[in-house]
């Protein structure tokens, strides 16, 4: 048993990811769950990343409406606060990647 | 392995019993279905239940709904696989008959919804989502199933209107249920208007949480015969998993796990799509109930959303689905849901269904997906 869990451990390989991505889909969230209640509503979003695989994430500093197929990129951003001190969680988010002035 | 048949059925009505707790509610099915069965006792007793933890801070159901429907000790547990867990003990019931380690086993299935309100019950049903990668992030099932719902209409160039269908098919039937959370019908046409909780996905698209308790007694076919005089064999049961994360997964339009546990069953049974008479599936959204048609193979791919709008899957059509009001109609309470399934289809089978009766039903298909397909589990069901 200790050979698999080396190998499975072993076997998950670091990847930097480009941050960049397009929106695969996206949701505009009415009703959140505790914890999101004062973000609301908010859009989520499925982006495929320009690698390949799929995040799930919210989607901040909109200006204007979401499509699919619109370009991301990502940023660091406060995703929510836990518990009775109020510690921060911080995490990914996408923003639309602006055309260059 | 033994065959396997269903000898008792009970539920409660689906809806918000706020005077009543998860024994309580569990309680009255068992001994409905005890009753239908003739019994007073049974060796096992395995408990459908997703958010027990989370909605009413309770645990250890197997050992509290044993001692208070008055069991006598028998083997207890719960059985969870978030929305599935109702399947998910039915199946846990069925393995343990047909092994010849049970003779008699009673599943039920038990939620209770509102011991939780509000953003803390969102809270609290998010513990079936990847806490890490959806839920950190703000998802809700609700909102991953919207997600769904957009691509599947961008993919197949639909309008909202088109997942319209499924709800009033739904309505119709829930409308003529006695134990229905829901009994209004809906009108044509005003399902796009309704206020939307994560859009494409509105009020008249989403299943609501209930409370809710259904029971079934499980023995061998051998036995059945001599103890009741319409035993309902079990000829299928499957189970298979998919990626829960739904980000995760290949393809986002196709529910794997249920077209495996689907063909799976079929296969133990040996039966085609064409011979199921009614399918109980989980239409905890429209566009789940469109994907199950699909992933089932009672439809190709990006196509059962057109079912809903040919009438089809009404109680006198080709394929009547949701045939109480399903789980948007009849509610959802979650772990129970799949227990719920199964009592309505042996009500169909056993020619009980009064008002909402499928005419001659022989052959009964029940689906149970847990999240949005992460697990699904699927029996045949046959008189």
């Amino acid at each position: 048993m200790e050979t698999t869990r080396k190998q499975v451990e072993f076997q998950r390989e670091q990847f930097t990811f480009s941050g960049t991505g397009e929106v695969y889909s996206f949701t505009t969230l009415q009703q959140a769950p505790e914890g999101f209640e004062e973000q609301a509503p908010y859009v989520l979003a499925l982006v495929k990343l320009d690698e390949g695989p799929m995040v799930t994430a919210q989607l901040t500093d909109l200006d204007g409406p979401i499509a699919i197929g619109d370009r991301v990129e990502m940023v660091t951003r406060k995703l929510t606060t836990e518990g009775s001190r109020g510690v921060i969680v911080y995490g990914y988010k996408f923003r639309k990647i602006l055309p260059r002035a | 392995m033994r065959d396997v048949a269903i000898i008792g059925i009970g539920q409660i009505p689906v809806g918000e019993h706020w005077a009543s707790g998860l024994r309580q509610l569990a309680t009255i099915a068992i001994h409905d279905a005890l009753n239908d069965a003739g019994l007073k006792q049974v060796d096992a007793l395995y408990v459908g239940n997703a958010f027990g933890a989370a909605f009413s801070s309770q645990t250890h159901l197997g050992a509290l709904v044993a001692d208070y429907a008055g069991l006598g000790g028998p083997e207890a547990y719960t059985i969870e696989a978030a929305d599935a867990s109702g399947a998910a003990a039915l199946r846990t019931g069925y393995l343990a008959v047909a092994s010849g380690a049970v003779e008699t086993a009673l599943v039920v299935g038990v939620e209770k919804s509102t011991d939780t309100v509000g953003d803390a019950r969102t809270l609290a049903r998010n513990t079936s989502l990847d806490a890490d990668y959806e839920a950190m992030h703000g998802a809700t099932q609700t909102a991953l199933a919207a997600m769904l719902m957009r691509r599947y209409m961008h993919e197949y160039g639909l309008e909202l209107n088109a997942f319209e269908g499924f709800s009033i098919n739904a309505h119709a039937n829930g409308a003529r249920n006695p134990r229905a959370m829901f009994r209004n019908t809906l009108k044509p046409g005003g399902f796009a208007k309704a206020p939307m909780i994560a859009d494409p996905v509105n009020l008249f698209d989403s299943a609501p949480d209930a409370d809710g308790a259904a029971a079934v007694i499980l023995t061998t076919l051998e036995r059945a015969v001599d103890l009741v005089p319409q035993p309902v064999r079990i000829t299928g049961s499957a189970a298979a998993t998919d990626s829960m994360a739904l980000q995760d997964r290949a393809n986002l339009l196709y529910l794997s796990a249920a077209s495996r546990s689907a063909y799976k069953a079929y296969a133990q049974a040996g039966i085609t799509p064409d011979a199921v008479n009614l399918f109980e599936l989980h239409d905890e959204y429209t566009v789940i109930a469109a994907l199950s048609l699909e992933a089932a193979g009672f439809a190709p791919r990006g196509e059962g959303w057109k079912l809903a709008q040919e009438g089809a899957l009404s109680l006198t059509g080709r394929l009547p689905i949701s045939t109480f009001g399903g789980l948007k109609a009849r509610g959802n309470p979650a772990g129970a849901t799949g227990v719920y399934q199964a009592v309505e289809a042996c009500l169909q089978l056993r020619d009980q269904a009064g008002d909402n009766q499928v005419a001659g039903a022989k052959v009964a298909l029940i689906q149970n997906l847990g999240g949005l397909g992460g697990t699904a589990i699927t029996h045949v069901l046959q008189v």
